[in-house]
C-alpha cells in the first residue's frame, strides 16, 4: 500500500517535470516558443529550477505536518529534478545564449554578480546532486547532512540570483524571496541550534 | 467543512473573471514556470474554461489592431540590403513596452484594442512656431520614406528593422526652434485605463509613468533619427508604438520611445525614465557601445533574432555606435563615452 503510494507519487513527480521539458524543447527547437525562444528556455529552466527546489523544501514541513511520512521518500527525486532544471538553465545559457564562446561564459559569470551568485548555488546543488546515492551517503557517514544542509543556502542564492537579475519587474522575485523565508523559517529551531552550538 | 452547493442560476466564479484578469494570470503562471506542457492543451481548451464543451468548435474572437498600408517612397535597393530582416511576426510580438506588461509577449496581448485616433502629438517648448499634429496629420505632414535599421536592446538582442516614418529634423524644422532649445524632450501616453501596465505595478514593472525620453538637439537634428510611423509597409501595431514612435538606431532601444503624444525642445537636460530608475545602468547618451559594459549584461555581442530556432546562431560582434559611426561619431567629439553612457 505505502509502497504504490510512494510509486504513484513519484511518477507523478517525474511526468510534472520531464513533460514541460519535451514540450519546451519542442517548440524552442521548432521555433514556435515565441520571437526569441533562447530567452524563453533560459527564463523557464531557471524559474523551473526555482520552483523545484521550494518544493524540496517543502517536502519535510509538509510529512511532519500532515504526518505522512512516505513523503519524505519524495525528497530526493525532487532536488535531483531541481539539479536537472539548474544544469538546464546553465547548459542553455552557454549553448545558447552566448553559443559556446568561452571566454564570455566565464568573464560574465566571474564579473556580473548575479551570475557569480547564481553559479555558486549551482555548484552547491552539483554537489548535492553527486552525494545524492545511498551509497556515498552511507560512506559519507555525519559530514553527508552537514553538507546537505547548503540546499538551504542554495535557494537563498538562487532566488538573489533570480532577484538581481532582472531590470525593474520585482514583484514576482520578491515573492519567490519571501516563500523561501517562508520555509526557511520552519526550520528556526534547527538553525537556532547550530547557533547555539557554535555561539 | 462547510460545502456550499451553488444553485444552477448562479454564476460560477470563472464566468464572472474578465478574460483579461483571466490571461493576465495565466501569463503569471508561465511566468513562473508553471505553465509547460499543458499549455499546448489548455490554449486549444481555453474557450471551454468559459462555457460549454462545444465552445471547443467555436473560433475564439479577439480584437486585432486594424493596420493600414501607407504609401512611402521605398528604399532603392531594399532586395540588396546586406543583414536579413527580422522576421514581421517576430518584430510585432517581441517587445518591451512595460505599458502593456513587462514580459516581451505582453504588449502583443494587451495592446489590441489600444485607440490611436484621434490622436494629438504636440510640438512646444522653445520653437517659434508650436504645432499639434492630429492623427492624419502625423502621415501626410512630411513625406514618408522607408529606412532599414538595426535595433540592439540593451539586454544585448538585436533586430533588423524595415521602419517607415520620416526624419524628426524635418519635423523640428517646421516649429522652427528658437536659440535657447539645447534639448529635445519626449513623452509616451498617460492613458491607465488603455495601458494597463501604467496602473498595475505588477504589470507595468514598477517604472515611473509616463515614459519619458530625451536627446540632445544635434542627436535630434541627425538625419538618422526618425519619427516612424510604420513598419513593414504598414501602420505600427500598437505593441510597437503606434502611432508614431522615434526610432534612433545608434542608442539603445530603450531611446526609442514609443506612442509620442509631446515633444517638447528646452534649454536643460531633460529627465529620462529608466536613467531615473537606475542611473548607473542606464545613461542619457546610451549609445551603443561594446566597450562598456552594462552592469548585467556584456555589451561586446548581441544574438540577432531572425529566423531558426534555439540552434540558430546567430551571437555577433556588436559595433560602436551599432554600425553607424559614420554619421553619428562626430556628435560625440571630446567626450569620454565611459562617463558619458
Amino acid at each position: 500500500m505505502l509502497t504504490t503510494k510512494v510509486f504513484w507519487l513519484k511518477l507523478l513527480i517525474h511526468l510534472g517535470a520531464l513533460l514541460p521539458l519535451v514540450n519546451l524543447y519542442y517548440l524552442a527547437l521548432s521555433d514556435q516558443l515565441t520571437a526569441d525562444p533562447v530567452e524563453a528556455v533560459i527564463h523557464f529552466t531557471g524559474i523551473g529550477a526555482l520552483n523545484l527546489l521550494l518544493l524540496t523544501l517543502l517536502v519535510s514541513p509538509l510529512s511532519k505536518v500532515s504526518r505522512q511520512g512516505f513523503l519524505m521518500k519524495t525528497r530526493r527525486l525532487l532536488g535531483l529534478y531541481a539539479f536537472t532544471y539548474a544544469l538546464l538553465h546553465l547548459l542553455n545559457f552557454l549553448f545558447f545564449e552566448v553559443q559556446f564562446d568561452i571566454a564570455l561564459f566565464v568573464g560574465e559569470i566571474v564579473k556580473r554578480p548575479y551570475m557569480t551568485v547564481g553559479m555558486a548555488a549551482f555548484v552547491i546543488l552539483l554537489l548535492l546532486a553527486l552525494t545524492s546515492f545511498d551509497k556515498v551517503k552511507r560512506r559519507m557517514g555525519k559530514s553527508w547532512q552537514k553538507l546537505h544542509n547548503y540546499s538551504y543556502l542554495a535557494v537563498v542564492l538562487a532566488g538573489v540570483h533570480f532577484y538581481w537579475s532582472v531590470k525593474s519587474e520585482i514583484i514576482e522575485p520578491g515573492i519567490y524571496l519571501l516563500l523561501t523565508l517562508a520555509l526557511l523559517s520552519l526550520r528556526r529551531d534547527k538553525f537556532r541550534r547550530w547557533f547555539k552550538r557554535k555561539g | 467543512m462547510l460545502i456550499k452547493i451553488p444553485k444552477k442560476s448562479e454564476l460560477s466564479e470563472n464566468q464572472v473573471t474578465q478574460e483579461s484578469v483571466y490571461l493576465q494570470r495565466r501569463q503569471l503562471l508561465r511566468g513562473m514556470g508553471f505553465i509547460g506542457a499543458g499549455t499546448l492543451i489548455s490554449s486549444a481548451l481555453s474557450s471551454t474554461a468559459h462555457g460549454g464543451v462545444f465552445d471547443l468548435f467555436k473560433k475564439e474572437e479577439k480584437p486585432v489592431f486594424p493596420l493600414k498600408g501607407l504609401s512611402y517612397s521605398a528604399l532603392a535597393d531594399a532586395e540588396n540590403f546586406p543583414e536579413k530582416l527580422t522576421p514581421e511576426a517576430k518584430v510585432t510580438s517581441h517587445n518591451n513596452f512595460y505599458e502593456f506588461g513587462a514580459q516581451k509577449h505582453q504588449p502583443a496581448e494587451l495592446a489590441q484594442g489600444f485607440k490611436v485616433n484621434p490622436w494629438q502629438l504636440k510640438i512646444s517648448g522653445e520653437v517659434d512656431k508650436p504645432m499639434t499634429l492630429d492623427y492624419d496629420r502625423l502621415f501626410s505632414t512630411i513625406a514618408l520614406e522607408e529606412r532599414i535599421y538595426r535595433l540592439r536592446c540593451v539586454e544585448a538582442w538585436s533586430m533588423v528593422i524595415p521602419w517607415v516614418g520620416f526624419p524628426l529634423a524635418k519635423l523640428l524644422k517646421m516649429v522652427q526652434p528658437n536659440s535657447r532649445a539645447k534639448y529635445v524632450a519626449f513623452e509616451t501616453l498617460h492613458d491607465p485605463e488603455q495601458m494597463p501596465g501604467q496602473s498595475s505595478r505588477r504589470l507595468g514593472g514598477g517604472i515611473a509613468y509616463p515614459y519619458v525620453e530625451g536627446l540632445r538637439i544635434d542627436e535630434a537634428m541627425n538625419p538618422l533619427t526618425l519619427l516612424s510611423v510604420g513598419l513593414y509597409g504598414k501602420t505600427l501595431p500598437p505593441q510597437n508604438g503606434a502611432p508614431i514612435r522615434l526610432v534612433v538606431p545608434w542608442k539603445y532601444g530603450f531611446k526609442s520611445i514609443k506612442s509620442i503624444v509631446g515633444i517638447k525642445l528646452l534649454e536643460k537636460q531633460p529627465p529620462t525614465t529608466w536613467n531615473l530608475l537606475a542611473p548607473h545602468e542606464y545613461g542619457f547618451y546610451a549609445n551603443v557601445n561594446p566597450e562598456v559594459a552594462h552592469p548585467r549584461w556584456s555589451q561586446a555581442s548581441e544574438r540577432r533574432i531572425t529566423t531558426g530556432g534555439l540552434l540558430a546562431r546567430n551571437r555577433i560582434e556588436t559595433l560602436p555606435f551599432n554600425g553607424y559611426g559614420e554619421q553619428v561619431a562626430g556628435l560625440y567629439k571630446g567626450m569620454d563615452l565611459r562617463t558619458f553612457y
